[in-house]
């Protein structure tokens, strides 16, 4: 750097007009240099956003979407359960449950909380208590379930770190009235009973995905898109008529007011398609108000309780003696003198009488009777009939928690278990079970499963348990028992020809047989001469005289058999005598 | 390399008639640049604070007074500035005293000074004024500027920093030396000095490890060297702009679409840390657009100091586009994870009055300096 002749202080203007002495190549390099840190900066920025070096732009980018993009489920709409013409039984409401990330809302203003806890009808102290419980927590629910427009108010509120959440309740509008049947969902909409859990993963349908940004504190959020879309769960149709449903529950319901009994159960059978058509129970519940359910209401009595079936089990026996060959219907039994004693228990009729043909020994549910004849037959055959006609076996139904009953078979019989087999004590069977034998016989001898959906016209595969014609001789008996002078004379209906058969059962308790608790069942088939539905009624515990099949079952089933065949368009016999005094003992049950 | 005599490639501009932007003293491609640079800031500002216009508006604000003030200061010659900035120097020397005794402070750190109401940073008017009065010291002297002008110069220069320092403010500390340094290189002081200042500056690292550095500045460089150590502390800052500037890629992630900066993961956003947010929404290209509008400001103020009057001016001009400079760099470096983190902002663009006021006030120099009427007259 070549020196400037020095100047005198203030004497650039001298200076200025050869330039100024400052070398221009400084500028240059400074020029230069800012270049390059200007390259260094790019080329920093450069390898984080473009290139991909080790912890470049993807693993960045990785690390941004890491923090900020969740995935959230989008609440699939549950199936609608319907009856078999479309009534709605289940239903799916949207709602809004509200939460709250505690530790966000406990940095709220008091005036806040205050609106906060009164717009969910709760008092500050309830809230500031909760708040406190779940002070380390980032969630808890402040209301679930909350009708949308009310939650829309809450969340007009504005409290920090309060949100909602959109889900589904669920609504039965038959409400008690197929209650056990249709059973419910929990409060996260999974299917907890009846045919809600039996077909939840088809109703339940398949909840979407969605990406959501959440911001740094948890409650910024936006939705960025949908991974996949919430595919709605699947209808499902029942194989029942909520016609006759609501018949039968409005009758048992009756029936069991009018009895003073403990519990009851109603089922009605389609004899040609096995489909449940209607099954009502007692207690019931209430599936809308949670809170109010007391347990042991929730039970499907009809198909989780068994009862040991009694006289109900007779043409069961019949059928194992006309399969015999050494029986017909009109075989003469003597049944004097109205007891016999076997293995040293005296089991007796209510009268003598008398010698009377095998049909009879049904009409008259005679004990004698029928031991006579299991004590000839021997247990094999008898036991080998109700085997085939479905006791101790599932109905093939799917519905959860369904007995399958018992029927044992013993390495020894004793001549009493022999006897009482056939007059159907020592086995177990659910009132289903009992109404699904019967329609064997109302279906010529064919047997069917138990569907409680729709089946259409693909009627599943039944299997022969008897020949037509001895179904058909079953029938006949089944149809004298409640005529003429039969036990079962109080199941008529006016208009048309019912068959059935009672049973009356002790009941047991911890000691054995009850002497005063019953079981008063009946199960009949109608219209018996063209016949279409098998209906079993079971009640448990009547009181007062009219405990027996006989009294407490047979008008309920009279009842109820009237209006489903009504409600089922079956058209009545034309000039059928109306029998007045089974009009009157029916109304005498009032 | 030993002629200082300028060779003029335009004689004809000593004939031309002054244009009118010369006459009313706005350097025109300087003002377009600028004006450009502030209408992306703001932009970027929006989007940054949060998607508040409240924000915007408020910077908007500045910008017109930053601007009025950058036009009031081009007015002035060169020689008036030349005049008075020791007198400024003097004033802004008193005022950080004043800071040290009755400043108020923010984050621990004491750096402004309350006058009825308006707080104010001393330190931000010294950025200004260190590299005048040292450009007015060293002009009246003999160039390159003997050993002892150098001392001085050098005297001028850390007064300030050191009060600077003790604020605490490294950041401002930093380039106000930086400032100082850039009129002694730009007066051509010998390459000895240089060298030497480097070989002291590396020497006395240690010591100012041991001895000057406070432990959150000795913390911030060892976040530097790994901001992993301490991801929820100290390196949380750095993790984020990294992240956000990372997952920009070349195309960005679209206006207000950044969710490292709209969702509260990147701190300080619309001010230290608002290139992140620019990074991770506009992208590359965004940063290039950004890094071209400040080389082609940077550019314009060296061809203003080249074609200086004076030595004063070309000291002046050198000097404040070199300190504009520093703001990039050390901004962008800190951001980019290159650098400590200073508090320096992004210049013309983070939020904040003073900064701006300050630089535009420096841009309003360089103006006059480019505006200055020429002399061939009176030579």
């Amino acid at each position: 750097m070549s020196r400037k002749p020095e100047v005198k202080k203030g004497r650039r203007r001298g200076a200025a007009a050869r330039g100024v002495p400052v070398a221009p190549w400084r500028f240059y390099l400074v020029c230069g240099l800012i270049l390059a840190a200007f390259t260094v900066l790019l080329g920093r920025v450069l390898s984080l956003q473009v290139l991909d070096t080790d912890r470049g732009r993807e693993f960045l980018q990785g690390q941004g979407d890491a923090r900020t993009v969740r995935t959230a489920e989008i609440p699939a709409y549950r199936g609608l359960i319907t009856d078999r013409n479309g009534e709605p039984l289940a239903v799916s409401t949207p709602v809004v449950s509200l939460w709250a990330n505690p530790q966000v809302l406990a940095q709220e203003k008091a005036g806040q909380i205050a609106r906060l806890a009164q717009a969910l009808n709760t008092t500050s102290a309830a809230l500031g208590e909760k708040l406190h419980n779940y002070r380390n927590k980032q969630f808890m629910y402040l209301a679930r379930h909350l009708v949308p427009s009310t939650a829309r108010e809450v969340l007009a509120l504005g409290v920090k770190g309060v949100r909602g959440e959109r889900e589904y309740r669920r609504f039965y509008p038959a409400g008690e009235v197929a209650a056990q049947l249709v059973g419910m969902t929990n409060l996260d909409d999974q299917g907890i009973s009846g045919m809600e859990l039996a077909y939840d993963e088809w109703l339940r349908g398949v909840p979407g995905r969605k990406k959501i940004i959440k911001g740094l504190r948890g409650d910024v959020v936006r939705e960025i898109g949908e991974v996949s879309s919430a595919q709605p769960g699947r209808d499902l149709q029942l194989s029942i008529d909520l016609r006759l449903q609501h018949h039968l529950h409005r009758e048992l319901q009756r029936a069991v007011r009018i009895s003073g009994a403990e519990s009851g159960s109603v089922v009605t059978l389609d004899v040609h398609t096995g489909e449940v058509l209607a099954m009502a129970n007692h207690p019931v519940y209430n599936p809308n108000a949670r809170q109010e359910i007391r347990p042991g209401t929730t039970r499907n009595r009809a198909m989780t309780d068994v009862v040991e079936p009694g006289s109900t089990m007779k043409p069961l026996t019949l059928v194992a003696a006309l399969e015999s060959g050494r029986y017909t219907t009109q075989s003469m039994i003597d049944t004097s003198p109205g007891w016999i004693r076997v293995g040293g228990k005296t089991i007796p009729d209510p009268r003598n009488y008398g010698e009377i043909t095998l049909g009879r020994v049904v009409e008259k549910s005679s004990q004698v009777g029928i031991s006579k004849v299991a004590l000839d037959l021997g247990h094999e055959p008898i036991w080998d009939v109700f085997a085939r006609m479905g006791l101790g076996q599932v109905t093939g139904s799917g519905f959860p928690g369904e007995s399958a009953g018992l029927l044992p078979n013993r390495p020894r019989w004793h001549l009493t278990e022999q006897v009482t087999l056939a007059y159907g004590y020592g086995l177990t069977a659910t009132p289903l079970q009992i109404a699904r034998a019967y329609s064997a016989f109302a279906n010529g001898g064919l047997l069917r499963p138990v569907s409680m959906l729709a089946v259409g016209d693909e009627l599943p595969h039944a299997d022969r348990v008897m020949q037509p014609e001895t179904a058909r001789e079953i029938m006949s008996v089944l149809q004298a028992v409640t005529e003429s002078d039969g036990t079962g004379t109080r199941a008529r209906v006016p208009g048309h020809r019912v068959g059935g058969k009672t049973g009356t059962v002790h009941k047991v308790g911890s000691q054995g047989y009850e002497d005063n608790k019953y079981v008063a069942l009946f199960a009949g088939v109608a219209p018996a001469d063209d016949p279409r539905v098998v209906t079993v009624v079971v009640i448990h515990e009547p009181k007062g005289d009219a405990y027996g099949g006989g009294a407490a079952a047979a008008p309920v089933s009279a009842r109820v058999n009237d209006g489903v065949l009504r409600l089922l368009d079956v058209a009545p016999r034309s000039g059928e005598r109306f029998d007045v005094a089974t009009l009157a003992s029916g109304g005498a049950m009032q | 390399m030993g002629d200082y005599v300028r060779q003029m490639p335009d004689a004809g501009a000593f004939t031309r008639r002054p244009s009118v932007w010369q006459r009313v003293h706005i350097d025109l491609p300087l003002l377009v640049l600028l004006m450009l640079l502030t209408a992306y800031g703001l932009f970027i500002l929006y989007s940054a604070s949060g998607q508040e216009m409240g924000a915007v508006v408020r910077q908007g604000r500045y910008f017109l007074v930053a601007y009025l003030v950058m036009l009031v200061a081009a007015q002035f010659n060169p020689t008036t500035y030349r005049r008075w900035a020791p007198l400024g120097y003097l004033v802004g020397v008193a005022a950080l005293l004043g800071v040290m005794f009755f400043g108020v402070g923010a984050k621990g750190a004491q750096r402004w000074l309350s006058l009825g109401g308006f707080r104010f940073q001393p330190s931000e008017i010294m950025k200004l004024m260190v590299p005048l009065t040292v450009a007015w010291y060293l002009a009246d002297r003999s160039l390159p500027p003997a050993f002892r002008y150098v001392l001085v110069a050098l005297a001028i220069l850390a007064l300030p920093a050191v009060l600077i320092l003790l604020q605490p403010d490294l950041g401002t500390a930093l380039l106000i030396s930086s400032s100082g340094l850039f009129v002694l290189f730009l007066a051509g002081i010998g390459w000895r000095y240089i060298i030497g200042a480097v070989v002291l500056a590396i020497a006395s690292a240690w010591p100012a490890w041991m001895f000057v550095l406070k432990d959150y500045q000795k913390q911030r460089i060892l976040t530097l060297l790994n901001p992993e150590s301490d991801k929820l502390g100290a390196g949380w800052n750095i993790i984020q702009s990294k992240t956000a500037i990372g997952s920009g890629g070349w195309p960005g992630k679209g206006w207000l679409n950044g969710t490292q900066s709209q969702l509260d993961f990147l701190p300080e956003s619309h001010t230290d840390f608002i290139i992140a947010v620019l990074a991770e929404e506009f992208g590359l290209r965004g940063v290039l657009v950004l890094l071209g509008l400040y080389l082609l400001i940077l550019l314009r103020g060296f061809w203003i100091g080249l074609r200086a009057q004076t030595t004063f001016g070309r000291l002046a001009a050198g000097s404040l586009t070199l300190t504009f400079f520093v703001y990039i760099f050390v901004n962008m470096g800190m951001v980019a994870g290159l650098l400590p983190v200073v508090g320096v902002p992004l210049p013309l663009v983070s939020a904040g009055g003073t900064s701006v006021v300050t630089l535009m006030l420096g841009f309003g120099v360089l103006m006059a300096v480019g505006t200055e009427k020429r002399t061939v007259a009176n030579s």
